[in-house]
């Protein structure tokens, strides 16, 4: 393995790859740290990852697993648990031509086996949750690591225990206890989850994969710049939109270009980086537009509930990557949110929930503002299905219902469509 | 006025291995300065050099984040418990 340890982002201390995530001198958050093989040409590395799976064990050499990818063998691993990532990413020219973009590109993070980017994170920190002999599985979620967790364990044969607000969307709700998992509803917001989720993990023998097991679990979130490079052909991309919660995916995105720029996969700097957040839960977007380093905590109010943490952690880190790259963060409304949605189902085929809404609606705000230049590549990072927020879409079109002949479709539908398309 | 401060399993070793200690104040400056005054040791990792909370620390009165509140002046009632909790992210 190439992690060697995990290392405070704050102060520097070195602790060992065990289930830790704070440092005990200061408080500041863990991460891993890796040696790489230096003497490895950049020919060997790609050849490495090349012939590995169709999944994000291919990348195995920059996760921090100890006995290399799970499963039978390295041929096979895409039989084991739930193998997540190698989602499309998929050229946009259409939503492209509507926002007065040369070149757009949608990392569709919607196509992994629960339908969001949680796969990425979940795999790597049950994986690890495992070499460290834990048996039961745990999380705090706003519903999209609820599915996931849930999932995971049904595939491992691990027990698990998921932490949701009790306001959550119902599909999420409904898609997370199919899998048998141990679905407990917490009265409050996914602040108060995570809090009573940091005080159990003190009290239980579980890996809760987002408390105790985070430093794992957050270099899943690193694929997604793999993937993306791997698929512009070993090429960094000018920007990247990608949506902020906790600010955990879009710092690491960052460090997945970083790590590769390192050991000389990729060559150029990181790409201009945007965080995109809903203007009811923006504590990232309003320190970044005040010129601080510190978020201050809100009370979430927005349709985008997957997107709707407070009280960010990794809020610091977010803005200090977004200024160090020349790039920004955004927050749009819960209408504008809508409205990115369907403009990505129309022009791509991609349906999105709430969070892709708000990172579409970012994408088109930057557009035209005239942020985006007009010979620069975009991609955006789509990190979730619509089918878990179809309330968000309630009402957003017209339908036509007609008795069965054609008369009475002639006289509804034709008309309808001849009355829109001469409104045009 | 005696409260209650959670101690999250991260102090413990520099808090003579407690989970919970039993302290006086009527806010949480109060509080935290008492506290320090039992364990000295916690306050260069909670504190920073300017007196204020480092960042990737919460605090809680009741189960509320004291940056809802006054911060470390949010008053602490007779009773109360304070939970101190390290910041973590993923959701």
């Amino acid at each position: 393995m190439t992690a060697e340890g995990l290392k405070c982002r704050e102060c520097g201390t070195e602790y060992p790859l065990e289930a830790l995530y704070v440092c005990e001198r200061c408080f500041g958050p863990l991460e891993v740290a890796y040696q790489h093989d230096r003497s490895l040409s950049v020919a060997e590395r790609r050849r490495r990852i090349q012939s590995g799976p169709q999944n994000i064990w291919r990348y195995s050499d920059f996760l921090p697993l100890a006995g290399g990818p799970p499963g039978p063998s390295g041929r096979r691993t895409s039989r084991a648990g739930l193998p997540a990532g190698c989602t499309p990413l998929v050229r946009a020219d259409r939503l492209a031509a509507e926002l007065g973009l040369r070149e757009v590109w949608v990392k569709n993070d919607a196509a992994n086996p629960t339908h969001s980017f949680k796969d990425r994170v979940v795999s790597v920190a049950t994986a690890r949750a495992r070499e460290l002999g834990f048996k039961v599985i745990a999380c705090a979620s706003t519903g999209n690591l609820a599915n996931s967790v849930a999932a995971h364990g049904a595939a491992l044969g691990m027990e698990s225990y998921v932490f949701i607000p009790s306001d959550l969307e119902e599909q999420k709700v409904l898609a997370t206890g199919i899998y048998g998992t141990k679905l407990v509803a917490v009265r409050g917001n996914y602040d108060d989850v995570n809090r009573l989720c940091t005080e159990l993990s003190a009290e239980r023998d579980w890996a809760f994969v987002n408390v105790n097991l985070r430093p794992y679990y957050a270099e899943g979130s690193k694929t997604i710049a793999f993937e993306i490079a791997e698929q512009l052909g070993w090429t960094i991309p000018d920007r990247v939109v990608a949506p902020i919660a906790s600010g955990s995916l879009f710092t690491k995105i960052g460090k997945g270009f970083d790590e590769w720029r390192e050991v000389g996969l990729l060559e150029g700097d990181l790409p201009i980086m945007y965080g995109a957040q809903a203007s009811g839960c923006s504590p990232v977007a309003t320190a970044f537009a005040a010129g601080h380093n510190v978020c201050r905590p809100v009370k979430p109010d927005t349709i985008a509930k997957s997107l709707a943490i407070g009280n960010p952690a990794d809020g610091p880190y977010a803005i200090d990557l977004a200024r160090r790259t020349g790039g920004g963060v955004d927050s749009v409304t819960d209408d504008e949110i809508r409205e990115g949605i369907g403009l990505l189902a129309r022009t791509t085929g991609i349906f999105t929930e709430t969070a892709g809404g708000v990172t579409t609606a970012t994408l088109a705000k930057l557009a035209a503002r005239g942020d985006i230049g007009a010979r620069d590549s975009v991609v955006l990072v789509i990190t979730g299905d619509g089918l878990k927020t179809l309330d968000a879409v309630r009402g957003s079109f017209e339908s036509y219902e007609i008795d069965p002949s054609l008369a009475d479709f002639e006289a509804t539908v034709d008309e309808a469509s001849l009355a829109v398309s001469g409104a045009r | 006025m005696a409260v209650t401060v959670k101690i999250p399993a991260q102090l413990r070793a520099a808090a003579g291995g407690v989970a919970e200690a039993e302290v006086d104040g009527s806010n949480v400056r109060e509080v935290l300065d008492s506290l320090f005054a039992s364990f000295s040791e916690l306050r260069e990792r909670i504190s920073d050099d300017g007196g204020s909370l480092r960042r990737f620390v919460n605090v809680y009165v009741a189960g509320e984040d004291i940056r809802f509140m006054d911060g470390l002046d949010t008053a602490v009632a007779d009773g109360a418990e304070v939970t101190i909790l390290p910041a973590v992210a993923g959701g």
